[in-house]
């Protein structure tokens, strides 16, 4: 996180901090272990009014930033997340009102209104993904007269039981198409599936044959490829931002089980071989908050770097994160592994967040490519 | 003194005028202090010395040193604006590290007038390189170990005997920073006292340091009843660790000191280091999934290396952060480099083993590279140490106990003990 904040920025951050903390503590959470939505409908349209979903609109939309950089701010409230393991779509619902922002429509114009109070909630089917062959697309949409057909499956789909509408990617001949639809839309089915995380719901959405009108377009048909580029860099840099949350709040926790537990009649923190390994997860942990904030900038400025730093960024966090969260429970021994134990809550958030928007491979081989076209323009 | 200093954005634009008037493009010679032979790289030095000249001459050397020694007695910002407008441009890299920081740096701070006198302004006008000679063969981490020492004699000179180690290009250098032993009944941190002295003299040998890659920039410096008059003696007798804690505050500056002239941006890799594509193109992988991903994480992992180097010089500015701070990035910035020799080694294959000396310089060669990977977290002080500063002073977990604290130098136990 930025060493430097604005007095709005620290309000804002605060302010959501301190309703986490008092609505999402790890005890609450624990409580609602079996509810099949992690979180009470107030909990999100609270959340709503401090800002949670606004900072990707514009303001003539109803939305707004603090510093003028909407995701920088919005970077900030996911590290609390991330801090807090707290539940609740935070990265689908600000792709959602992303991709909803410069249209149009009376549909998308409706839901981006309720996105925003926090009365719906639209959850992201990525059906088809940059990092991907379109031959690899788990979802395609075709046109059929005046209508599109979206046939195919999305698993794991974050509050898929829980949302009001689909934002779907699909491959289309010609590159990739999105729509918006309604969960009740026929041939949609949402199956929740069991997960490993304790705070955040997923689901597996089915399309066969499900038929909406070409007015649920978002752009154009398969002409959507540079609209979801962005949309994976904005929820590349809001996951990265929640990790490196998690990441702190791992790191301290194991940092003072090092000072309290005594072993041979030392402090673990007395051991050179544990310091040294302390010292290793710290320098993950700098570079982390140094890479996340670099990506939200560069993203938040549509910066030529933003592609680069956003992958980077992505794939290096979804391995250091789980990597230091584990060393935490080593570290930790055998009270590391249990549910009793607060760290899991964290090893979990970072685990999953590794796995959304597209793994460290994919975010590493999209790296890849740009550096051999880098080379051949060169 | 109250003479107006002038604006950056002048001294910017006077710089931008002068340097397209006289400096040509970057070159190889620049961008990497690689030479293929003793050769090229005497041609280099010369080269470089004319540049400094060159600068001093066109009024930009020195900029954050005083007029009297030959400097321009501007600010830190005029430094950075220079150097912004150098990208892409010759200029004497061989001068940047270790002459101006931390060499020129330390006798600013802490040389007498007669010796800044003699001295800054040769450094300025291209007359004087200099090394620093601080690492010993008997141990290069614990730099408060040292043992080379000066006895002074009846006349009051200096006579010192000895060994440095590691020392960067030593042998077409001019002058050297050392630190030595001159008290053996106190601590160590008390006994110590820092010296300049020539290099090229009776008494001083100079050998060079062959690494495993065949190449040898590093030497190895052997002193014998060396002579140096006590005017060549820089801060108090026994207080050279108060000048040696700053010196090396200098050397971690390195290349980011307001001292140093180098450019800002605008600098491609070294022509030397086969670029990740490169590699993958020569055998064959471009199309490999599994290539892509490495060629990916190789350029993740150079992005956050500058990040994160941004991140903790802001935090420095800022006063949020401590300097010990940098060995945070001491260590990520050496593994990072472990991992990416290694990627650069897979993504060969079979092909890193071996080159065309027709069509590629030894410096090419992937292997080699990987044989001398762990240089990165050796040099300038292992990552051993570094990781001990963090856990320690970042951390603030309990220091490792050590056998030498508040004993006299003489009394440390230095031996092996296990030959029975």
């Amino acid at each position: 996180m930025w060493h430097d904040l604005t007095s709005e920025q620290e309000l804002l951050r605060d302010t959501t901090s301190r309703y986490l903390a008092d609505k999402a503590s790890l005890a609450k959470q624990r409580k609602m272990r079996d509810d099949p939505v992690g979180f009470t409908p107030d909990y999100w349209t609270g959340g709503a009014e401090l800002g949670w979903t606004m900072l990707l609109a514009s303001e003539e939309d109803g939305g707004g930033s603090v510093s003028g950089r909407g995701l920088v701010d919005l970077a900030m409230l996911a590290y609390e997340f991330g801090k807090n393991a707290a539940p609740g779509p935070l990265v689908d619902c600000n792709v959602a009102v992303l991709a909803l922002g410069r249209q149009s429509g009376d549909l998308q114009r409706q839901v981006l209104g309720e996105l925003l109070t926090g009365q719906t909630i639209v959850s992201t089917c990525l059906g088809a993904a940059p990092w991907n062959m379109p031959c690899e697309a788990s979802v395609t949409i075709r046109q059929d007269g005046d209508d599109l057909v979206i046939d195919g499956t999305v698993k794991p789909v974050e509050s898929g039981a829980q949302a009001g509408y689909l934002l779907v990617t699909g491959a289309s001949a010609g590159g990739m198409t999105q729509v918006l639809v309604p969960v009740d839309a026929p041939g949609v089915t949402v199956k929740p599936l069991k997960g490993i995380d304790v705070s955040r719901r997923f689901a597996k959405v089915t399309f066969e044959g499900t038929r909406v009108p070409a007015t649920a377009l978002l752009g154009s048909f398969a002409g959507a490829d540079t609209a979801v580029t962005r949309q994976v860099q904005h929820a590349a840099v809001i996951l990265a931002a929640e990790s490196v949350g998690a990441m702190d709040a791992a790191f301290d926790m194991t940092l003072d089980w090092t000072f309290n537990r005594y072993t041979f009649g030392r402090a673990l923190a007395s051991y050179q071989a544990l310091k040294h390994r302390m010292a290793d997860m710290k320098s993950w942990l700098e570079a982390s908050h140094a890479i996340s904030d670099a990506a939200a900038e560069a993203v938040a400025d549509g910066d030529d770097s933003a592609a680069e730093l956003a992958s980077a960024a992505k794939s290096y966090i979804g391995v250091q994160g789980p990597e230091l969260c584990q060393e935490g429970v080593q570290l930790h021994g055998g009270i590391g592994v249990t549910y009793e134990h607060d760290l899991h809550f964290f090893l979990r958030r970072v685990t999953l967040n590794a796995l959304l928007f597209g793994t460290s491979a994919d975010h590493r081989r999209m790296l890849g490519a740009l550096q051999i076209d880098q080379e051949k323009a060169a | 003194m109250s003479e107006a200093i002038e604006s950056v954005e002048a001294f910017r634009a006077r710089a931008r005028a002068w340097i397209k008037a006289n400096l040509g493009p970057m070159q190889g010679w620049d961008m990497s202090q690689h030479c293929e032979n003793d050769d090229e790289e005497r041609k280099a030095v010369a080269r470089d010395r004319a540049l400094q000249r060159k600068l001093f001459d066109g009024g930009f050397s020195g900029i954050c040193f005083p007029k009297e020694y030959g400097g321009q007695g501007l600010t830190p910002d005029h430094n950075r604006a220079f150097n912004e407008e150098l990208a892409g441009h010759e200029y004497p890299s061989r001068f940047a590290v270790p002459t101006f920081s931390p060499c020129a740096s330390t006798l600013f701070e802490f040389a007498t007038a007669e010796q800044k006198a003699a001295h800054l302004p040769a450094i300025l006008k291209g007359d004087e390189v200099w090394v620093q000679l601080l690492s010993e063969p008997g141990g290069g981490s614990d730099v408060a170990g040292i043992s080379t020492g000066a006895m002074r004699d009846a006349q009051g000179d200096w006579i010192l005997n000895g060994s440095k180690v590691w020392t960067s290009r030593a042998w077409w250098a001019d002058w050297g920073l050392i630190l030595v032993r001159t008290n053996w009944d106190v601590p160590k941190h008390s006994g110590m006292t820092v010296f300049i002295v020539p290099l090229h003299q009776p008494g001083i040998e100079i050998h060079r340091i062959e690494r495993l890659n065949g190449e040898s920039e590093a030497c190895q410096e052997f002193f014998t009843d060396v002579r140096i008059p006590d005017s060549d003696r820089m801060g108090e007798i026994d207080a050279g660790w108060t000048i040696g804690q700053r010196w090396m505050y200098h050397e971690r500056l390195g290349h980011n000191s307001p001292y140093v002239t180098h450019p800002i941006g605008g600098q491609k890799a070294s022509p030397h280091e086969p670029s990740t594509v490169g590699i993958a193109r020569k055998a064959g992988r471009l199309g490999d999934p599994a290539a892509r991903e490495l060629i990916g994480e190789h350029r993740a992992l150079g992005l956050i290396t500058q990040k994160l180097q941004n991140r903790i010089a802001s935090a420095a500015s800022s006063g949020r952060g401590n300097t010990d701070l940098s060995a945070v990035d001491r260590v990520f910035r050496a593994v990072a480099s472990i991992r990416r020799s290694t990627i650069a080694y897979e993504l060969a294959g079979a092909g890193a083993s071996v080159w065309d000396e027709d069509e590629e310089s030894a410096a090419e060669a992937v292997g080699m590279n990987f044989l001398l990977r762990q240089a990165a977290a050796i040099g300038g002080g292992t990552t051993e140490i570094s990781r001990n500063v963090v856990a320690e002073r970042v951390l603030g977990m309990p220091r490792e106990s050590s056998a030498d604290k508040g004993v006299a130098y003489r009394d440390i136990p230095k031996g092996p003990k296990r030959a029975g």
